[in-house]
């Protein structure tokens, strides 16, 4: 294995200057999320118009891992429907913990830099937590939500 | 009025003689390759690595003489039982208590604890009473507490601890006070490395008609123990941490207060009798050891006293400060690094953090260059906390480790510095 697949150039960029680093004011979701194994912590503000997330930021602090998998997360799902939204969250868990599906990592855009992860079993959760945030924000409010999603 | 002392380091024993290579070949585990390049293992504090006597005699246990203890007239079953009562002798031995009779064999330090706040605590104590516990405790000297306290309407008073990782002078003078009913204390942190003084403490303590538990699971690797010499009324340690089984452990107590003592958990073995009018309880110490043990893993604990006698305390004790010294000087040489838990009086453990990289980056770089260390909070949230940080890396040190490992560690964290360029 060698480390670079994991670190890869996307991923050393996005932890040192992530993109979307900030609160969102407005925001109509929030989400907060932690990994207790290793402290990383995640709020997530999302703002929907209608059925489009219209904008998305996030805070805290993680893993060089954790803060990518964050940053490229916001830059991506930015504008999609909360449909859209979903189905790539389902596509990085695939990715993520490489349950063996056949994933086009072209159509995936900046996020295949995640791609080296599946292959760390003690880091697919620094990568995961940020959708699991975005999962859970998606839901209409209406349904319970968790205050926190934690990836342990 | 502060009695206790800032620590001092213990006067080094001398290492001339200390013939690491040789113990080092003892470990089949420290003999094999990670990702390619030569194991150099590095988290001793979460569990040691086990020599082959150990391994050679559970393994023996099973294949010769796997029977039940303390129930059998026939001949495997009188074998186990001497064989797990001699282990009993020699944990007596080693940390130089009085009788067997103080030495009960539990699951490991966690349950031991467990065992003294549930029977001790809940029985002895009353609403209002006050523990003392300290900053810079392992969650499982922390947790039995606050679930006494809970029960009992207890309140628990916290040490605070300095920059450096040390106690706050005066600071436990300070909170102690005739509610003081028990104190619960690290006799070593697994977090910073840092020996506490506590032959004061307990002297004071005992002052003030409190009784002292001692969390004495990172002092047993390395440093010698005497809780006869210390004055503790309880000392808890874990075999897998002193290089024995999982699955294994020691509460010691005096037998005054393990006499004083309800049972804890019943079953059998720790009865005399049962009858459905009252039972009455077997004799120290199998009061508190209910139901089938985990006698292989008594029998392996045995095998690493006999081991670590041989190689002798003294002598670890003596090798862990001078390459706690080399690495403390080395690691400080790396550029960005920042060491948590800077005590005078240390053993090897080194906490640190980098400069703008996450301690579990430098986990997963370092074990693609075979380091094995552990990164996160250790167990003890409240230290992270205390030094406004998420996590630490830490690489901890036992008695086969060498200066060519610590020299593996900095050389792996020139690649952590190069990945994140
Ligand atoms: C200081 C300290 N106390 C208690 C424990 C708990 O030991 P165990 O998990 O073996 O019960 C540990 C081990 O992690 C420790 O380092």
């Amino acid at each position: 294995m060698d480390l670079r697949e994991l670190y890869q150039d996307v991923i050393v960029d996005h932890n040192r200057s992530p993109r979307n680093f900030r609160k969102l004011t407005g925001a109509t979701r929030t989400q907060e999320g932690f990994n207790p194994l290793c402290g990383d912590k995640l709020m997530l503000y999302l703002k929907l118009d209608g059925d489009r997330i219209s904008d998305v930021s996030f805070e805290g602090s993680g893993c060089a891992i954790s803060v990518a998998s964050a940053s490229l997360m916001s830059q991506n799902v930015k504008g999609k429907t909360v449909a859209e939204a979903e189905q790539l969250f389902n596509r990085m868990r695939a990715l993520l913990t490489g349950d063996g599906q056949e994933i086009d990592l072209e159509s995936l855009g900046n996020l295949a830099a995640l791609s080296g992860v599946s292959e760390y079993p003690s880091r697919v959760k620094c990568a995961s937590l940020c959708w699991h945030a975005l999962k859970a924000a998606l839901q209409p409010p209406s349904q319970v939500r968790p205050t926190e999603v934690s990836t342990e | 009025m502060s009695t206790v002392r800032t620590p001092r380091a213990a006067p080094l024993p001398t290492t001339t003689g200390f013939d690491v290579l040789r113990w080092r070949r003892d470990f089949p585990v420290l003999q094999q390759s990670v990702h390619g390049k030569p194991l150099v293992y590095l988290d001793n504090a979460a569990t040691a690595q086990k020599p082959q006597s150990v391994i050679d005699a559970v393994a023996r246990y099973y294949r010769e003489t796997n029977a039940n203890v303390h129930r059998g007239v026939h001949a495997l079953s009188e074998c186990a039982t001497a064989q797990y009562e001699a282990a009993r002798d020699k944990v007596r031995s080693f940390i130089h208590a009085a009788s067997v009779r103080e030495i009960v064999f539990t699951r490991g330090t966690t349950e031991s604890l467990n065992l003294v706040a549930q029977s001790y605590g809940r029985s002895l104590l009353r609403a209002g009473d006050e523990i003392i516990v300290s900053h810079m405790e392992h969650h499982s000297n922390i947790v039995p507490w606050q679930l006494l306290a809970g029960q009992l309407r207890l309140d628990i008073k916290v040490i605070p601890i300095t920059d450096e990782g040390t106690l706050v002078p005066g600071a436990y003078a300070h909170l102690l006070s005739s509610r003081t009913r028990l104190v619960a204390l690290a006799h070593v942190s697994n977090a910073l490395g840092t020996v506490n003084p506590v032959r004061e403490m307990i002297a004071l303590a005992h002052r003030h008609h409190a009784i002292v538990v001692l969390d004495g699971a990172q002092a047993v690797p390395h440093l010698p123990v005497d809780v006869r010499e210390l004055d503790c009324d309880f000392y808890a340690f874990s075999a897998h941490k002193m290089f024995g089984p999982t699955g294994i452990g020691v509460l010691y107590a005096k037998q005054a207060l393990l006499e004083e003592m309800p049972p804890w958990q019943g079953g059998g073995d720790m009865i005399r009798t049962v009858r459905f009018s009252g039972s009455t309880w077997n004799e120290l110490p199998h009061k508190f050891e209910a139901g089938t043990p985990h006698i292989a893993g008594a029998i392996g604990l045995g095998a690493a006293v006999d081991y670590l006698q041989n190689v002798g305390m003294d002598r670890i004790a003596g090798h862990d400060q001078e390459l706690l010294a080399y690495g403390t000087e080395q690691l400080l040489r790396v550029k960005g690094l920042k060491l948590v838990g800077t005590a005078p009086a240390k053993v090897g453990v080194l906490s640190f953090v980098m400069d703008g990289i996450h301690p579990h980056d430098i986990g997963t770089i370092v074990d693609q260059e075979g380091v094995a260390i552990r990164t996160g909070h250790h167990c003890a949230m409240p230290v992270m906390e205390r030094f406004g940080i998420p996590a630490t890396a830490r690489a901890s040190l036992a008695f086969y480790n060498t200066r060519d490992d610590i020299d593996a560690l900095v050389a792996a964290l020139g690649k952590v510095r190069e990945v994140f360029r």
